[in-house]
């Protein structure tokens, strides 16, 4: 019952809780350190005396205890020690009653700490999950397929680093927010993506990530309301992750977004993600890169059957993306939404460009879009062909099991 | 909380000497202002790595050789020492060190002792 307790806390509101306490003790791994020694009290405390009416302050209050403790037990030549206790205990003396009172939130400045560009990324990444989702070490090392104590020695470093370098615990001002909120979406982003196109290691480890992306998607959001880019990033993963069912065959096989069975995507999850839609692409004047993604998604979320894809509209959106992040991978969807909206003919023409320009010598998908328009012109030995290149590039076992039947059909085709 | 602020360039092609008395006029301009905002603490331009010199004891013997201590590219060419409230602060100031629109500014905490 106690332990039930203790697991929704933690879950709901350790991001919440370690923000303060952080905030109150300007120390991260001194605040990390007392608030699992306040949950690990609360494992015995509540047994005894029942759960407190206000479990989140019981913590934090707990922790600061527990933190000057620590304080006290280090070492006296320790300069900061004196200084970081006397300002708890000066805060203490002036809040110290509010049990009851709402914590104040200050996990905006954590996610700002947590994304700062002067720490590596991947240690972006990591900060974020450990600290806001209240993920272990072992669980983020788990599904990033890091060994667990290179993990660890990341964390540390990061941790030192925000420290000693003084890397600041605030909203950064306004003339900085709009770039280093880029930042942090793109962290969220890369959790998201890391647990979607989980191909390697245990996909349900893998899979737990997205659901992480969400959380955090949604922290962020009702952080900042204001915020269309944010809105149009919660947007784009709700209308992804609510296609996680349909993605693989009870076989474990690649399903394509044409062939899923459209009734069991989260109905839920999308309807949610259309009003983000909504006010992603409303909000901000002209739209950002998250909310026209977010679009390109929401398009294919709506219509009931794959045959009515407005493919034209789909590749009018890619068209305005590629003015807002030029890149060969967008030109490339694009290429296939012109194939889709205008025939294959078109869209080869564009493929063919595109891979004149060279920067997707490695890219997988680019034979493999070849491929497909091939396939759909019945040009099977052309086709074969190009699904033989793009075999030769594919990495992850459930697409190269694709492209191997879809090689053979082409081949069979062929040889008739 | 004090950094130091490292300022490496690689090699300039050569300037004419307008454009070495418009840097130099740049350079006073920044640190005066870094003097005026109370930011300032101490900072120089460096000889060329050409001058350097790398000293180090091995077996109690004192061992001198020509050249920097690392070959690379980009060398120190100067430096500053800043008071600033946190690293956002360093990182302003050092954005506006005229070397860092061609070469970079490493900024290193100082630690307390």
């Amino acid at each position: 019952m106690e332990r039930t307790a203790i697991e929704q806390v933690y879950r709901a509101d350790y991001g919440r809780i370690l923000a303060r306490l952080i905030y109150l003790l300007g120390d991260f791994a001194l605040a990390e350190d007392a608030a699992q020694e306040a949950f690990g009290a609360a494992l015995e405390q509540w047994s005894l005396d029942g759960i407190p009416a206000n479990p989140s302050a019981w913590i934090i209050s707990t922790a600061r205890h527990k933190a000057i403790d620590r304080l006290r037990r280090r070492a006296a030549f320790d300069s900061r020690r004196d200084e970081i206790l006397r300002s708890i205990e000066n805060q203490m003396t002036s809040e110290e009653t509010g049990e009851d009172s709402a914590i104040p939130d200050e996990r905006l400045r954590l996610i700002f700490t947590c994304c700062h560009p002067a720490l590596a990324l991947e240690a972006q990444v990591a900060l974020s999950l450990r600290t806001l989702c209240g993920l272990s070490t072992e669980e983020i090392a788990r599904a990033f397929l890091v060994p667990g104590p290179t993990m660890a020695q990341r964390l540390v470093r990061a941790q030192r680093k925000i420290r000693a370098a003084r890397i600041p615990y605030e909203v950064p001002s306004s003339e900085q927010l709009a770039e280093r909120l880029d930042g942090v979406l793109a962290v969220i982003y890369l959790v998201f993506n890391e647990g979607y196109s989980a191909t390697a290691g245990d996909p349900l480890v893998r899979r737990d990530l997205c659901a992480e992306a969400i959380r955090l998607g949604r922290v962020l959001r009702e952080l900042i309301p204001d915020d269309a880019e944010a809105a149009g990033l919660l947007a784009l993963m709700l209308l992804h992750d609510a296609r996680r069912e349909t993605r693989l065959d009870a076989a474990g096989e690649m399903v394509l977004l044409e062939d899923q069975d459209r009734s069991r995507w989260d109905r839920a999850q999308i309807d949610e993600g259309l009003k983000l839609v909504e006010i992603a692409l409303t909000r901000a004047r002209p739209p950002g890169p998250y909310a026209v993604q977010a679009a390109i998604a929401a398009s294919h979320a709506r219509v009931p059957r794959a045959t009515d894809t407005d493919w034209r509209e789909i590749a009018e959106l890619y068209a305005y993306l590629l003015t807002l992040r030029p890149s060969p991978v967008i030109a490339l969807n694009r290429a296939v939404a012109i194939a889709m909206a205008y025939g294959p003919t078109q869209g080869l023409e564009l493929i063919d460009a595109i891979e004149t320009g060279g920067e997707l010598r490695d890219y997988y998908l680019l034979p493999a879009a070849r491929a497909d328009l091939l396939r759909r012109m019945e040009r099977w030995p052309e086709a074969a062909i190009a699904y033989r290149a793009a075999l030769a590039l594919a990495q992850n076992n459930p697409e190269r099991r694709f492209l191997e039947r879809r090689l053979a059909e082409a081949e069979m085709r062929a040889a008739r | 909380m004090q950094y130091m602020l490292l300022i490496y360039e690689g090699q300039r092609p050569p300037m004419s000497s307008e454009e070495q008395g418009k840097l130099i006029q740049e350079y006073a301009a920044f640190t005066q202002g870094i003097v005026q905002s109370g930011h300032f603490k101490a900072g120089d331009p460096l000889e060329s790595a050409s001058t350097a010199t790398s000293v180090r004891v091995r077996n109690g013997k004192t061992l001198l050789t020509d050249g920097p201590f690392v070959e690379t590219k980009e060398q120190v060419i100067g430096y500053y020492i800043v008071e600033a409230k946190d690293l956002d602060e360093a990182a302003s100031i050092a954005s506006r060190i005229p070397s860092a629109r061609v070469g970079g500014i490493e900024i290193r905490p100082l630690r307390k002792m």
